[in-house]
């Protein structure tokens, strides 16, 4: 009965996506569908940075590095495993969208492959390692790309065909997968490993008390989080012609922690906001692309002194519908 | 055998031994005292119990075992549960939230469990809702369960912290200072709550207090350090006239020091 349930509401949303792609599709121009497709890519960006900045309080900043693999993994992959699946399976709607999906799947799980690699060493130490780690990740890893042959070095990735990679990404996938991964980070953030998470952050020393196992966690949570910007990185890539390098500088990495500041560190409800916002307002600042970084520095500095806990502070937006303001409490999803 | 014995403990940090070859023995279901001035090395003793300093030498046993190295999760883990000094609860979350993160043995879900919400979630957090909500009567917290942590009164948060050792289901509970920030009617409760744990949960505890109404009431046997060495150990009432523990708190008289 219980997954009759499940499987009813899930068929239920998917069918709401897709009947919001047709509305999509046939009433807005491409640059408002490019602006919306990057809103969601960006949802799972911070959704997912939120989980290890925001609730584990260990700061990484250099996610754009696991963007990079993920999206080099998914381009790779889809470019290769078309033909062959194409044969299998015919052409069509059906077999791109296996072959997207796998290739996704691939792209989260090389980049939390990545993020368990960077992890484990980095997170066994209490403090700010996290950070210094990350950060020469992030660098080391697009000065790989820019050298890796293989993936077309410097000029980026454009898959085998001559037009690019297939252009996989549409609203359909791009936001069934921003549901899956906000109600899944939702549900761990909502449980007892989430509240151990929050216990990490609040004090590490009393949660190690507590028998936390609070390294196992840690690197779990920040795996989980490479995984979801592994995951992004492959939407992002079969939305363009191919990967570039220099889509993943250090830039695209604060891109991201912007994102959950002005959310509010901690509060998914926020990543989701911050991350429409971003998308919204890097297009509106086009024109003043090259001020950018000076802007949200100002940005940043201006929520510090007015608002320094972000739009929601660490609360969900649930929350205040509510008529007192309390924690967390542990609900449904 | 008995539940906790320190065998010649020694911890330094650079040049200050803070604890030198102390020697301790505290039975199963006893109330045991440590006390001595500040500065004394009571809390590193307790770090040093609870693997948050690894000693220089010596040897903790916990029934028996040498328990000296592990990490802190895997002392607590062993049932060993403490309360800090300085308090250290999560303030960001609510009462019940604190106590429920120790509820680890409660926990047999796996992150996909929680991930998907399934059946295995569901019965976890029931067992540790439960729990808690058991553990919070017994501290008298019951009413303020759904409050964050942080807006309690400093009385209430030392007691939270007791309530959330205690989720552990420990056999040794390490009470640093609890009664700090009392006042004496709330401390007489901590007596009659203390007394509560080693009568009907079968709790060890061990006390680092300076409040002495609490000290003398509830413990059987006192152990006194001074910079870092034991000075003396017996029953209250030994205690309160020893020469050595009125030296340490009172200064030495200058023919006690010449004999």
């Amino acid at each position: 009965m219980r997954a009759l349930i499940r499987a009813a509401t899930i068929a239920g949303v998917l069918l709401v996506i897709y009947l919001l792609q047709l509305g999509f599709e046939s009433s807005l121009n491409d640059y408002v569908q490019r602006i919306v497709l990057l809103s969601g890519i960006n949802i799972i960006l911070a959704v997912g940075l939120n989980l290890i900045n925001g609730t584990t309080g260990q700061f990484s900043i250099g996610h754009a590095g696991f963007m990079a693999v993920g999206a080099y993994g998914a381009a790779y992959l889809g470019a290769k495993l078309a033909p062959p699946l194409h044969s299998l399976l015919g052409p069509g709607a059906l077999a791109n969208g296996v072959i997207f999906n796998i290739a996704l799947l691939m792209g989260g799980l090389f980049a939390g492959i990545s993020g368990l690699i960077v992890g484990m060493p980095s997170l066994r130490l209490r403090g700010d390692y996290l950070a210094v780690v990350t950060l020469g990740f992030g660098e080391i890893i697009r000065i790989l790309f820019n050298n890796a042959s293989f993936l077309g070095a410097a000029t980026g990735y454009f898959g085998d065909d001559p037009s690019g990679l297939p252009a996989y990404t549409n609203f359909f996938w791009v936001f069934a997968w921003v549901t899956a991964i906000v109600v899944l980070i939702h549900n761990l953030t909502f449980s007892q490993t989430g509240r151990s998470l929050i216990a990490i952050r609040e004090d590490e020393i009393a949660a190690e008390a507590m028998a936390t196992p609070t390294t196992r966690l840690k690197v779990t949570a920040f795996a989980i989080s490479a995984a979801t910007a592994g995951i992004a990185g492959g939407l992002f890539a079969h939305m363009q012609a191919g990967v570039r390098p220099e889509d993943f500088r250090f830039e695209k990495s604060i891109d991201m922690i912007v994102m959950i500041i002005v959310g509010g560190l901690g509060s998914i409800s926020g990543a989701i906001l911050g991350g429409i916002f971003l998308a919204v307002s890097l297009e509106l600042m086009r024109d003043l692309q090259q001020y950018r970084l000076v802007l949200y520095a100002l940005l940043l500095i201006v929520i510090m002194i007015v608002r320094p806990q972000g739009l929601l502070g660490s609360r969900e937006l649930h929350h205040f519908l509510r008529r007192r303001p309390k924690s967390g409490t542990v609900g449904g999803a | 055998m008995s539940l906790l014995e320190l065998r010649r403990v020694e911890k330094i940090f650079g040049g200050l031994r803070a604890v030198h070859d102390v020697s301790l023995v505290v039975e199963r279901g006893t109330i045991f005292g440590l006390i001595g001035p500040n500065g004394a090395g009571k809390t590193t003793l307790f770090n040093v119990i609870t693997g948050v300093y690894t000693p220089e030498s010596g040897a903790i046993l916990l029934s028996g075992k040498d328990i000296a190295g592990l990490r802190p999760a895997a002392i607590a883990a062993l049932g060993v549960a403490r309360t800090f000094q300085n308090i250290r609860i999560f303030r960001a979350m609510t009462v019940e939230e604190n106590v429920m993160v120790a509820g680890h043995h409660l926990h047999t879900a796996s992150i996909v469990d929680a991930m998907l919400r399934s059946r295995r979630y569901a019965a976890d957090e029931h067992a540790l809702s439960k729990r808690a909500r058991e553990l919070l009567e017994i501290l008298g917290l019951a009413e303020l369960a759904a409050e964050l942590a942080g807006s309690l009164p400093y009385g209430s948060q030392r007691r939270l912290e007791i309530a959330r050792a205690l989720m552990l289901s420990p056999q040794l509970l390490l009470l640093d200072e609890p009664a700090a920030g009392m006042n004496s009617q709330e401390a007489r409760t901590l007596n009659d709550q203390i007394r509560f744990l080693r009568d009907q949960l079968g709790l060890t505890v061990v006390l680092v207090e300076h409040n002495m109404a609490v000290v003398m009431n509830v413990c059987e046997k006192i152990h006194v350090v001074d910079h870092g060495e034991t000075i003396a150990e017996g029953t209250p009432a030994e205690i309160k006239v020893h020469p050595k523990v009125l030296a340490a708190y009172l200064g030495e008289e200058p023919e006690e020091a010449a004999s």
